[in-house]
């Protein structure tokens, strides 16, 4: 269990008294990335947030690296993209990135923000107010905020959910590298060939459970839906 | 240490941002110079009698223009989801409570700054008379209004009537504090020193606002993971 | 079971307050105020539960946030929302006491001032419960908010003392005046009566609340499949 980077032993949430997820336990190996996939409603946001520390479990415990999620240490080596691209439109890029810096605590916060500029394509424009920029420049922004403080554990909620080809690729330049340094990825799709194509792991969501967790086949790369009707329901 | 400089980010981060728009704060001068002059109708300004009692009107105007920019403190998370990016950070939820208060108190107290003059001008008070101490009633009153109108900023963020509910529930927890205010404002506009019986109120907004920081400092994490 | 006791509940409540209000009308006038001094039993009585019950939805209140079991928030709105009641009785008896003694229907008497804050405070929480749909989300920042009002009320209590005490005013009843043994008991007698009461609406409303929530819970389910 501890050696674990992601793990949920039992974790139930409810809404009032409503289970949102259900006996959720699992296990994600440092250097794995999970795909997570299932319905509308199924639990992958619900379930990433928890593991974010954004909400506490019902019942039942989540450990990023042998930790609670809301911990200082934790949530250093947490990165989480959700459907916002959590950037503030009235600030520009660079100083978007300086602020999220200075909030992690990084010792080089200037560079680390234009290092993240450069590898994302926006360093032109890193003066420009992020109200002004194009959707994909805004994705490209989130990304880069998202790994800036360097985190061991990436939490996405279907990142790549209306990206444009640009921010595609950079998001899958910046991935694989990010498991070739040994980080862990959680990340949640719908778009099952490109998340499928990184993946290690699948795991498949259905009405707050988890119906199926193994290691990612060739069967599923080339039949994505496979999944789905083998343990979703219709 | 960090913990004060992490405040610092947050404080500089929301002043910065609201400079670059300017929303919240043109809002509220205006909004205190229309209350101003409806006052001014009201209860006239030419009239003796009104002039003395007159301090006391100043922190309806201050009440209702610092709501505009209370509202706007956590409003302006819920763009592009940036609250979650807040929450994510290694960021204690009182620092961030602490960071938005004292940016909401540096605004607010701004457009009282510039309602201060107008007031004077159109009430004919001299109101510098007593300087320091209704500036200290100010600095106290205005950080009574700021630490509970920053929680419950948090606390209205989500609801679809929030521009109403938030005065609504911030003002009858302030009553208390509104009612010392205003009485020190009163008899310091007017000129008069406060004396004996009345000190009582200084020692009210001074209780008020530790016991109300204090208790939003503890429970904002709460509310933020709500 | 519970209705059982409820019922027997609202019987004794039933007897006493029966008992009682004969003997009330049996009791000499007092004797600057006449006969509208009666309405002290109802009056003082009223708050006081209101005020205990305060009390209860701050325990109840901070029980949730620390267990995040929703038994506890529904005794903190059933509370509440009993207190807004008795609350109400205290207000509407003390106007008319005022009108009959002094020819106004309002005067800013500390106690009765006071009372009228706390309702708008707990009012509001009724308020904030209504805008809030998520259930836990409720549950939470209604908890926080009754954790605020508490808090408040001797505040409010004490700042609207000192604004009188500067600027006094006439009280309904001071504690100089003699208050003879068999009105203390007739007294104490509502009082019990009163907080009887107090328990049994409580325990009805936390019965609807319970309801409620299945009723909600059964929605979610629903609109799951």
């Amino acid at each position: 269990m501890s050696d674990a980077a992601v793990d949920c032993a039992g974790v139930w949430k409810f809404y009032g008294d409503y289970p949102a997820l259900r006996d959720i336990s699992f296990e994600v190996r440092p250097g794995a990335c999970l795909a997570l996939i299932g319905r509308n409603g199924a639990g992958k946001t619900t379930l990433l947030r928890i593991l974010a520390g954004f909400s506490k479990p019902g019942k039942g415990q989540a450990h990023i690296f042998g930790q609670e999620p809301r911990n200082a240490e934790a949530r250093r080596r947490i990165g989480f993209i959700g459907h916002g691209i959590a950037v503030y439109d009235e600030l520009s890029a660079i100083e978007n990135l300086r602020l999220f810096a200075k909030l992690y605590r990084l010792p080089n916060a200037e560079s680390a923000a234009r290092e993240w500029l450069e590898r994302t394509g926006l360093d032109r424009v890193r003066d420009g107010l992020v109200r002004e920029f194009s959707r994909g420049m805004r994705q490209r922004l989130a990304v880069a905020r998202a790994f800036l403080h360097g985190p061991s554990v990436l939490l996405l909620d279907e990142p790549f959910t209306a990206l444009d080809d640009r921010a595609v690729a950079v998001l899958q330049t910046v991935l694989r590298d990010a498991l070739a340094a040994g980080r862990t990825v959680i990340m949640s799709t719908h778009q099952l060939r490109e998340a499928l194509e990184l993946a290690t792991h699948v795991a498949l969501i259905n009405r707050g459970r988890i119906a199926f967790h193994g290691e990612r086949t060739d069967e599923m790369l080339s039949d994505p839906g496979w999944i789905y009707a083998r343990y979703g329901e219709s | 240490m960090r913990f004060l400089s992490q405040v610092m980010v947050i404080t500089a981060k929301d002043l910065r941002a609201e400079m670059r728009t300017k929303e919240a704060i043109n809002a509220s001068f205006a909004f205190a110079l229309v209350i101003l002059l409806i006052l001014s109708f009201a209860f006239d300004p030419t009239e003796e009698t009104t002039r003395e009692i007159s301090g006391g009107l100043l922190w309806i105007v201050f009440t209702f223009a610092g709501t505009l920019v209370l509202n706007r403190s956590f409003a302006r998370e819920l763009p592009n989801d940036c609250l979650d990016a807040l929450i994510a950070a290694p960021v204690p939820g009182a620092a961030l409570f602490l960071g938005k208060a004292l940016a909401n108190f540096v605004l607010i107290l701004a457009v009282e700054f510039v309602a201060l003059p107008v007031f004077g001008i159109f009430y004919n008070v001299r109101w510098t008379r007593q300087f320091w101490p209704l500036m200290l009633v100010l600095v106290l009153g205005t950080w009574g209004l700021t630490s509970i109108g920053t929680i419950f900023s948090a606390l209205t963020v989500n609801i679809r009537l929030r521009e109403v509910m938030l005065p609504l529930l911030v003002y009858p927890v302030m009553i208390p504090m509104l009612l010392g205010a205003m009485r020190l404002s009163a008899l310091l506009v007017a000129g008069q020193p406060v004396t004996g019986d009345d000190t009582v109120w200084f020692k009210l907004l001074f209780g008020f606002d530790i016991i109300y920081t204090a208790l939003s400092l503890v429970l904002m994490e709460t509310v933020l993971l709500g | 079971m519970r209705q059982k006791v409820i019922i027997v509940m609202l019987a004794l409540v039933a007897i006493l307050l029966a008992r009682n209000l004969y003997a009330i009308s049996m009791l000499p006038d007092e004797m600057r105020q006449g006969q509208i001094f009666r309405i002290i039993y109802f009056h003082v009585p009223a708050a006081a539960a209101a005020m205990t019950g305060s009390a209860v939805a701050l325990v109840a209140s901070v029980l949730f946030l620390v267990t995040k079991k929703f038994q506890y928030d529904a005794l903190a709105v059933a509370v509440t929302e009993v207190g807004l009641a008795f609350l109400a009785v205290n207000l509407v008896t003390g106007s008319i006491w005022a009108h009959v003694i002094w020819g106004v229907w309002w005067a800013w008497d500390p106690r009765l001032t006071s009372a009228l804050i706390c309702w708008i405070l707990y009012a509001g929480y009724m308020i904030l419960r209504q805008a809030l749909e998520e259930p836990t989300q409720r549950a939470t920042f209604a908890a926080v908010y009754s954790i605020f009002a508490f808090t408040d009320v001797p505040i409010v209590y004490f700042s609207i003392r000192w604004w009188r005490t500067i600027h006094p005013q006439p009280v309904f009843f001071s504690k100089e005046g003699y208050f003879p043994p068999d009105w203390s008991r007739a007294l104490a007698i509502n009082m019990v009566a009163m907080f009887l009461l107090y328990a049994v609406l409580t325990m009805i409303r936390l019965r609807q609340e319970q309801t409620q929530r299945e009723i909600d819970y059964l929605r979610r389910t629903v609109h799951a499949i």
